[in-house]
């Protein structure tokens, strides 16, 4: 097949779907208007750990408007069938009102059904739940680890003896919560034993699978629609119970029910990054190569469920180092199963390795870039593979050019600007490439318009406009020619929206899917004795503008209208996809360079960004425009890691102290200074077919390091907590 | 959200018939009606009385002021004579909230708000305020935004209003109207300190109305400013923060008020500072000697050290922000 020209990819276009979003046409989750829908809001339980003694529901049900409350006592038992397709962690997962068990703080002990949303919360804050409560444990440090993980490599402590120089480092990380702008929420619907969802939802066929299990019903039995997602950064890769608690109403109630948790539920039942102890040590020589590395990470997981996400990457194949040992423990508690968030893993690893790194350069007097450079590995010491592609290197080079970084004085607090120290810093940012099977579907109509689908879902990245441009350039049609669609179950699978694997696989599974179209609509002409392109190679025949014409005699050709309408046809369709290989034999990564700048006040300890600078190595770029939307909010969520956020527990009751956006803080507008996104042109095929690396998990990797290094360079204080508060600095 | 009714008062005397029958009073509604929805606030009737004409800024003999207690925050921090005569208000207001907020909410609902403790404001959590006897969840909880100053074994709550700070440097009072007739309070005895009744927040009696904050004349030329020291930039409470109005005349400072926020239950005079710094002549040296006792008295928590060192700093920056470097 002759390649296609690219001219959608890579082209800044604005979202195709921003001005439904900007009109307040979008419809999320419980915006859908399903007639006859009642409304549910759920009962939290205040305790953190123990059992429902009492349920006083009759001032609730006395309530004019209040329709039904339904607690475990009158629940239906539910099936729960085991589930190992829709991202459930091991252990055994929360079974909404099937026991007086509390597991958690916040956890869901009722839901009122009312005929409006304003008579539900008020029934919900009239049922009266008394308790037998038992202590909890909600602490990190209250109970010892479990191990959950080990690596090694090399004989670590040995090498660590014997090293030039050692550090011995111990990081704490808070908790943080997504906080996604639209709330999560769900409008049940049944019609016999069928169950139609409207949810908010990384991934369709994650919650058609959990809701098929819950209640024990055939998953083709199970439809979810969820065209538009108001933001997740994780917390939507999963079912939360309250999916369950809304199909379980409507089954009750036997109409459809919408509920949709309050930002308070937000902190309870929707996961969390969790809290992170780091232990970590190493050993150097004096011109700053590393010999070894020992990793001790510990974080928090709940009781019922054991939580993983990917902490020990970074650690084995980051940089050039013999001897490894990793031990990974969990700490099961009293609380809610976190779940990944932005960067999982990588981004609080990233934090201690990087904060590490910036300590050895400032005691062996390397520059911080020139020391990792000097620890550039040549191929993966984890699994000796060679690199798809790694171009740290080239990062570190651009980056520092364009930050000014050959100016900086490294003597720390030697710069002054007024009131404020200034500082800068820098820290490696790194994620994995990953892909999965997708699947897709598109069709070319008479009119030469396509539509192309596939049960993806946009949580903000833009993969409307970004499947829309592989769409374009592989059918040779414009942009606003090709209609892209997703979230519904209905569409060929695709692959959660997590973990940067959307675009990369649904991408590819588009990329497929419209060269075979293409492909089908070149066939037919070139055997079609009234085309002007009757008799022509396949091979040589290209498309554009929607015209099939010779590659090199452009004047030759006939537009996909005539091809249609001659052999009256109403429309051409194509299946296609993408199954990554069994085995790869490279080692697959996106990078990056992070640069900040912040000043801190000198006496007040505040620490404010004043620019950050980000290279990226993340393959080819489809979407310029949003692969911006996507860097800077990484480097804005980031600020957030590395300043601001900050889930609090009072270990006294397991309470979630700070559940609301007042007393959570995420940074605002005024915090956000100018930050500027690099991407090295890149095209990674030996990753996947269309070139790309993943993007939306790397831009948070690195950005929280960079500035705890910045603030170190400002006032001489290394911090290694987050986030790094005012009391940290007076 | 309880249900409730809701009357709008067309006249002052409606409204002062509609309070004096339980009726709660609503202007801005913007915090109000957020601790409706949480239920921490229950009433069974609304006033709405953001329709009275209390809405006026008026100079008063002398140089001073008279705000209307239904005054949008923005529109005072916008007012030209607010901005020539009292810095201190204007920027203590520009800082508060956000510009949304700003535009909806009175300087009475301002002064009257209700405690930002998470305590408070959750009700399955126990809080001498809101629920007397209950006991304070913050005293030995995540208490690392309460007060050091002022508080109780009932409660540690600050009180949060920013612009309340100025006016407890300024002195105003508070004038009320009430079925009873007209009074005024001083601003330092309107809002009361916990105690062992912290339910009681303001001098306040039922049905009473406040119709305006006066600032009293001060000794010209006076330079006044706010300075706000928080996590972020930009839309959140003070961790701490002064309120500084200085008259210096012949290089000696005559009249110097000053006051702190983010540390006390209520606004925090800090009247030994004024006393150092009054008949000195501003140097480094002096706003370093004087902030030295702002933090006199502070009783710490757990997680809320950091604020009587950061309070002396605030402290110390602000005078030299307003007082000049040397
Ligand atoms: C997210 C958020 C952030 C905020 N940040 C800040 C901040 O940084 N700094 C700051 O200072 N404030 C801040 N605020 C508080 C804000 O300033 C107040 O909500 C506002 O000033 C209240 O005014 P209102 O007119 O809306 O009062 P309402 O909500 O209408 O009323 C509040 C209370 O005052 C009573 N009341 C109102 N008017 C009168 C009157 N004339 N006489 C007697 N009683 C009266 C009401 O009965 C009620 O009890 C913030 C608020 C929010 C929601």
């Amino acid at each position: 097949m002759s390649p296609q020209p690219q001219k959608a990819v890579g082209s800044p276009l604005s979202r195709v779907d921003g001005r439904l979003k900007v009109t307040g046409q979008a419809d999320y989750a419980v915006d859908h208007d399903v007639p006859g829908a009642v409304h549910a809001v759920v009962v939290d339980s205040s305790i953190a750990l123990g059992r429902i003694t009492g349920i006083d529901t009759s001032a609730a049900e006395s309530h004019p408007g209040v329709l039904k409350v339904i607690t475990h006592r009158n629940a239906p038992r539910l099936v729960y069938r085991d589930n190992p397709v829709s991202n459930n962690p091991r252990g055994r997962r929360l079974r909404v009102f099937q026991d007086d068990q509390i597991l958690f703080f916040g956890q869901p002990v009722a839901v009122v059904v009312a005929t409006t949303i304003e008579t539900a919360q008020h029934g919900a804050s009239l049922v009266d739940v008394s308790y037998e409560a038992r202590q909890p444990t909600t602490d990190l440090a209250g109970r010892p680890g479990d191990p959950l993980l080990n690596y090694a490599r090399g004989d670590t402590e040995a090498a660590l003896a014997s090293a030039a120089v050692r550090l011995d480092r111990e990081f704490h990380l808070a908790r943080n919560h997504h906080n996604p702008m639209e709330p999560h929420g769900t409008i049940a619907s049944w019609d016999g034993d069928k169950l139609t969802l409207w949810d908010k939802t990384q991934y369709v066929i994650g919650v058609q699978n959990e809701a098929a299990a819950v209640f024990g019903i055939p998953v083709e039995n199970v439809r979810v629609i969820s065209p538009f997602v108001g933001g997740a950064f994780g917390s939507a890769l999963r079912t939360w119970p309250h999916v369950a608690i809304a199909a379980l109403a409507a089954r009750e109630m036997g109409c459809p029910v919408k509920l949709a948790l309050s930002r308070r539920q937000m902190y309870f039942t929707v996961g969390y990054r969790p809290r992170y102890q780091y232990r970590l040590r190493l050993g150097a020589d004096r011109q700053g190569r590393l010999t070894a590395m020992a990793h001790e990470p510990t974080y928090e997981t709940s009781n019922h469920e054991t939580f993983w996400e990917a902490t020990l990457f970074l650690g084995q194949m980051l940089y050039n180092v013999p001897n490894v040992s990793q031990t990974l423990r969990t700490v099961s508690l009293d609380v809610n199963t976190p779940l990944w968030m932005r960067g999982p893993g990588f981004s609080s690893t990233s934090f201690c390795i990087e904060v590490a790194m910036d300590e050895l350069a400032h005691e062996l007097g390397i520059d911080p870039v020139e020391l990792r450079l000097r620890n550039e590995p040549t191929k993966d010491l984890s699994t000796g593979l060679p690199f798809s592609t790694r171009r740290l290197r080239e990062c570190f080079q651009t980056g520092a050019q364009e930050f000014g970084w050959g100016r900086r004085n490294p003597k720390p607090r030697s710069t002054r600007d007024g009131d404020w120290l200034v500082g800068t810093g820098v820290a490696t940012g790194c994620y994995d490439t990953r892909r999965a099977r997708a699947e897709a579907h598109a069709r070319l109509d008479a009119g030469g318009t396509a539509v192309v689908q596939s049960a993806a879902s946009d949580a903000g990245p833009g993969t409307y406009t970004s499947m829309t441009q592989v769409a374009a350039d592989a059918l040779g049609l414009a942009v606003r020619e090709v209609e892209f669609r997703l979230g519904d179950t209905t569409m060929p699978p695709a692959p959660p929206q997590g973990a940067s694997q959307l675009m990369a696989s649904v991408g590819s599974a588009v990329q497929d899917t419209c060269d075979k179209l293409r492909l089908q609509a070149i066939r037919l002409a070139v055997g079609d004795q009234r085309s002007p392109l009757h008799g022509v190679r396949p091979d040589d025949v290209v498309v554009i503008a929607g015209r099939l014409q010779v590659k090199d005699k452009p004047a030759r050709g006939e537009t996909y209208r005539q091809l249609l309408a001659r052999n009256n046809l109403t429309h051409l369709e194509a299946n296609g996809g993408y199954t990554p290989p069994a085995e790869t034999p490279y080692s697959m990564y996106g990078y990056s360079a992070v640069f900040a700048e912040v000043g801190v006040d000198a006496r007040l300890g505040l620490v404010r960004v004043r620019r950050m600078l980000s290279v990226y190595d993340a393959g080819r770029i489809i979407s310029p425009k949003l692969a911006d939307s996507q860097a800077l909010g990484g480097m804005i969520g980031g600020i957030g890691m590395a300043l601001l956020e900050h889930t609090v527990t009072d270990h006294r009751d397991g309470r979630i102290v700070n559940a609301n956006l007042a007393d959570y803080l995420v940074p605002v507008n005024a915090d956000i200074p100018e930050l500027r996104a690099i991407y090295l042109d890149g095209d990674d095929r030996k990753a996947d077919p269309i070139g790309v690396k993943g993007l939306g998990e790397l831009v948070k990797v690195g950005v929280a390091p960079a500035i705890a290094n910045a603030v170190f360079h400002a006032t001489g204080r290394r911090v290694h907590e987050l986030p790094i508060t005012a009391e940290a600095l007076l | 959200m309880y249900p409730f009714s809701y009357t709008r008062a067309s006249d002052l005397r409606t409204a002062l018939r509609a309070g004096a029958d339980g009726g709660r009073y609503v202007a801005g509604g913007t915090t109000l009606v957020d601790l409706m929805r949480e239920t921490v606030e229950r009433p069974g009737t609304l006033v709405d009385i953001s329709g009275l004409p209390l809405r006026e800024v008026t100079a008063t003999k002398g140089g001073g002021l008279r705000i209307g207690a239904l005054m949008r925050m923005a529109e005072i921090a916008a007012h030209p004579t607010v901005r020539a005569l009292y810095p201190v208000i204007s920027q203590a207001l520009e800082l508060s909230a956000s510009a949304q907020l700003r535009n909806m909410a009175t300087i009475g609902g301002n002064v009257m708000q209700r405690p930002r403790c998470t305590y408070f404001r959750d009700v399955t959590a126990a809080c001498n305020r809101r629920e007397p006897g209950t006991g304070c969840g913050a005293r030995e909880g995540f208490n690392r935004t309460h007060a050091i100053l002022g508080t109780s074994e009932q409660c540690v709550a600050t009180h949060p209003s920013d612009v309340a700070v100025a006016f407890a440097a300024l002195e105003a009072t508070v004038h009320l109207l009430g079925p009873a007739g007209e009074r005024t309070v001083a601003f330092a005895d309107f809002l009361l300190r916990p105690g062992s009744t912290p339910q009681r927040e303001q001098d306040l009696r039922p049905g009473e109305l406040i119709t305006a904050v006066e600032i009293p004349a001060q000794p010209r030329p006076l330079r006044s400013g706010y300075l706000k020291v928080r996590d972020r930039q930009s839309y959140e409470f003070a961790l701490t923060s002064a309120a500084v109005a200085l008259h210096v005349r012949a290089g000696v400072i005559r009249s110097a008020k000053v006051a702190a926020g983010g540390v006390g239950t209520v606004p925090w005079k800090l009247s030994a500072v004024e006393q150092r710094l009054i008949g000195a002549r501003p140097s480094e040296a002096l706003w370093a000697q004087a902030a030295e006792v702002a933090a006199e008295g502070a009783h710490p928590l757990a997680h809320n050290g950091f604020k009587v060192e950061l309070l002396k700093r605030t402290v110390e920056r602000q005078l030299r922000v307003v007082g000049g470097t040397r």
